[in-house]
């Protein structure tokens, strides 16, 4: 295998990690809230697209259409009913953390439950557009590459977004100081309820995406969670480039380590990273220093 | 003076008919005891976590199932012939080894079950083994594949295994692959991949020697993480590694991952061999003419009347086709508990005697335990027109032809 052909592989799969983490650090970075049952609202989502797909005969692409104004109203939902309470009456932020973090393990059990009931614990997954697409010589799946587009698409769009506009720069103003942008006239729970609602969209197209090409069940929500942890943090908190730049990164480790060294290795590199990046660049390589 | 007297009798009688009462409630208890109302079934199982996959398709559909037919028919027969009909009691181990032995504590010590039932998985049903043991009760250890069994049997003698082991399905695929070199049909290098979990590391420890036995040659032997989902550099490997045979001792999710990414890839060895997941009644499906010539563990008799018919009562109580492994062998293990208890009765001890010595007429035909093992098995299944029939052992009755080399993907 050439490096050409890793390195667009590697790409590839970086592209899954970072479209599942970006909406991990909206939620944790702007919102506030370390959501546990993140991967639980990916699988949702995937189910959602395997339902669509199946019983109405939706594609995925259209069912994105669908699942993503879904993944933000539940997102959305989710906030104002559960989670806002939490935030009135946490006095600071290390209370609120402890909370969510309780609450959102709590949801995760009931948004896992709420699925095994409907599906069951077997393994499910379907087939699209299971096509090989040549990119400058790398033979990949036409999936995949679906996932690395809307991976950069979604990144980008989001990123300008943040840093261009008025409505951005409110957002960015809340995760950098919830207290000090109230005095600016920003509605700090609207901006923290917008963005748990956005981190929700991204969870709802990630699941969809992933679905497309990996086999997934109900109580498989954890993994999902784990692995945008892992990227959330390297990429530094609240950081939509980041996660990018880190989920493109961790891709491209574990296929090179796959290719030049062991596949057995590849989970060993990818916490060898994360510890060497908690070690020298604890808030994250495109984090700001902790104030 | 009288009044006194009056009182003494009274409570003379109240004595009497305190003691009175306390008899007839102690009778009533012996009546309890000699006739009892139901057999109390219990069971731990995975429902949720990372086993919940596995154990939805082998076992709790198959436990469901039985019950239920136990049910239609009345309840479990004793050798009297009365029915009585049986009590579940369920437990979810939530995939923790910790928990499903804490589980069978309870059925055993506190709910005080007649029969337990296993868990899913050879390493939760050793867990629970020495247990077994302990309590007495009978162990019909069915989705454990393990080269121990033998000794097992030795150290718990209650306690039965019936999917065989690694050894086992590595042998018959090393046989295979060596009677198709000598026919010129492939050549005698090997490709194997395999999960670096427990059924992963089983399967090819026991075909490392088993390959070299029957004279073929591993080119390229690599494990994979638990969890990988992308095997671009895997697949291109095995591409240019010039062998003929592709082996993947792989879990469900890489099953599948493998089967897509294969095709994505254009990899077409001429024998294709993949882990656990290939023989899911939806795999077959979902691949449609695809997935002919491919190969795993297990497979069934198609001409089998009995475990076609088992396959339609599947579908109609669980809505969907039972796995073409570990399915079929779990229900009849349990026709063979039900037979037990016909004929002996609820002693456990009686119960684990006849399971290890007698005959029973399951879905299987004709079923005895070796060495309180079962030794009738498909050890090397392949897809052929939808079907995943059993081509190894290739003298027991019922055995079909493999088609080989496997056609490229379309």
């Amino acid at each position: 295998m050439t490096l050409m052909t890793a390195l667009i592989a590697g790409l590839v799969l970086g592209g899954t990690y970072a479209l599942a983490a970006m909406g991990l650090t909206l939620q944790y970075g702007i919102a506030r809230i370390m959501n546990l049952a993140y991967g639980d609202m990916i699988i949702t989502a995937a189910f959602a697209a395997f339902v669509l797909q199946g019983a109405a005969g939706i594609n995925p692409i259209l069912g994105l259409l669908i699942a993503v104004p879904g993944g933000f109203l539940l997102g959305y939902a989710v906030y104002t009913v559960i989670l806002a309470p939490l935030v009135a009456r946490a006095p600071n932020r290390g209370v609120l953390e402890v909370d969510s973090i309780l609450t959102t393990f709590g949801l995760l059990f009931v948004v896992q439950g709420i699925l095994l009931v409907l599906f069951g614990s077997n393994y499910t997954s379907y087939t699209f557009l299971n096509e090989p697409v040549n990119v400058l010589g790398a033979t990949i799946a036409a999936n995949r590459l679906i996932a690395l587009i809307l991976a950069l698409g979604l990144g980008i769009t989001l990123y300008l977004l943040l840093t261009r506009t008025r409505w951005g720069t409110a957002l960015r103003a809340v995760a950098v100081s919830p207290q000090s942008a109230q005095l600016v006239g920003i509605d700090i729970n609207r901006a923290a309820a917008f963005a748990f609602a956005l981190g929700g969209g991204l969870a709802a197209s990630a699941g969809v995406v992933i679905s497309m090409y990996q086999t997934f069940t109900a109580t498989g929500g954890v993994v999902f969670t784990m692995k945008a942890l892992i990227v959330v943090i390297m990429g530094g908190v609240g950081n939509l480039v980041g996660a990018l730049a880190a989920g493109l990164i961790l891709g491209l480790v574990e296929t090179l380590v796959s290719t030049y060294a062991d596949p057995g290795l590849t989970l060993a590199a990818t916490y060898a990273i994360f510890l060497a990046v908690l070690l020298w660049r604890p808030q994250g390589l495109f984090g700001r220093a902790v104030r | 003076m009288k009044s006194l007297k009056d009182r003494l009798r009274l409570s003379t009688f109240a004595v009497l008919a305190a003691a009175s009462l306390a008899t007839f409630a102690l009778s009533a208890a012996d009546a309890a005891a000699e006739e009892r109302k139901s057999i109390k079934i219990g069971y731990a199982v995975s429902k949720t976590g990372a086993n919940a996959g596995g154990a939805a398709m082998t076992t709790i559909p198959n436990y469901k199932l039985w019950l239920a037919d136990v049910a239609a028919n009345g309840g479990l027969e004793l050798p009297d012939g009365t029915k009585l009909p049986v009590e579940v009691v369920e437990y979810d181990d939530r995939s923790s080894a910790e928990e499903v032995v804490r589980a069978v504590e309870r059925l055993a010590g506190q709910d005080k079950v007649d029969f337990i039932l296993p868990p899913w998985g050879t390493g939760f049903n050793l867990a629970v083994a020495p247990l077994f043991d302990r309590y007495g009760y009978p162990q019909l250890a069915v989705s454990s594949v393990t080269d121990k069994a033998p000794d097992f049997v030795k150290r718990w003698p209650k306690s039965y295994w019936f999917l065989g082991g690694g050894r086992d399905y590595a042998g018959a695929l090393a046989k295979m692959a060596a009677a198709q070199t000598e026919a010129g049909v492939i050549n005698s290098k090997v490709a194997m991949i395999s999960v670096a979990d427990g059924f992963g590391i089983d399967l090819v420890n026991a075909a490392r020697p088993a390959m070299k036995e029957a004279g073929l040659e591993v080119v390229m032997d690599r494990t994979y993480p638990v969890g990988t989902q992308d095997f671009t550099t895997l697949l291109k490997e095995a591409a240019s590694s010039g062998a003929d045979t592709f082996v993947a001792f792989s879990y469900p999710p890489d099953t599948f991952a493998l089967t897509q990414q294969s095709q994505v890839q254009a990899f077409n060895p001429k024998v294709l061999y993949l882990g656990v997941g290939a023989g899911f009644p939806t795999y077959g499906r979902n691949l449609g003419p695809k997935a002919d010539g491919i190969m795993t563990l297990g497979g069934i008799d198609i001409k089998n009347e009995r475990n076609m018919a088992y396959r339609e009562r599947h579908k109609a109580l669980n809505g969907e086709y039972p796995d073409l492994w570990g399915s079929v062998i779990t229900y009849a293990s349990l026709q063979m508990l039900a037979d037990s208890i016909k004929r002996v009765g609820l002693d456990r001890e009686a119960v684990a005697k006849e399971l290890s010595t007698g005959t029973f007429d399951t879905v299987l035909g004709e079923t005895k335990l070796e060495d309180n093992q079962l030794r009738q098995l498909w050890l090397l299944g392949q897809w052929q027109d939808g079907n995943l029939v059993g081509v190894e052992p290739a003298d027991r009755p019922g055995a079909s032809k493999p088609v080989l080399p496997k056609k490229a993907w379309q």
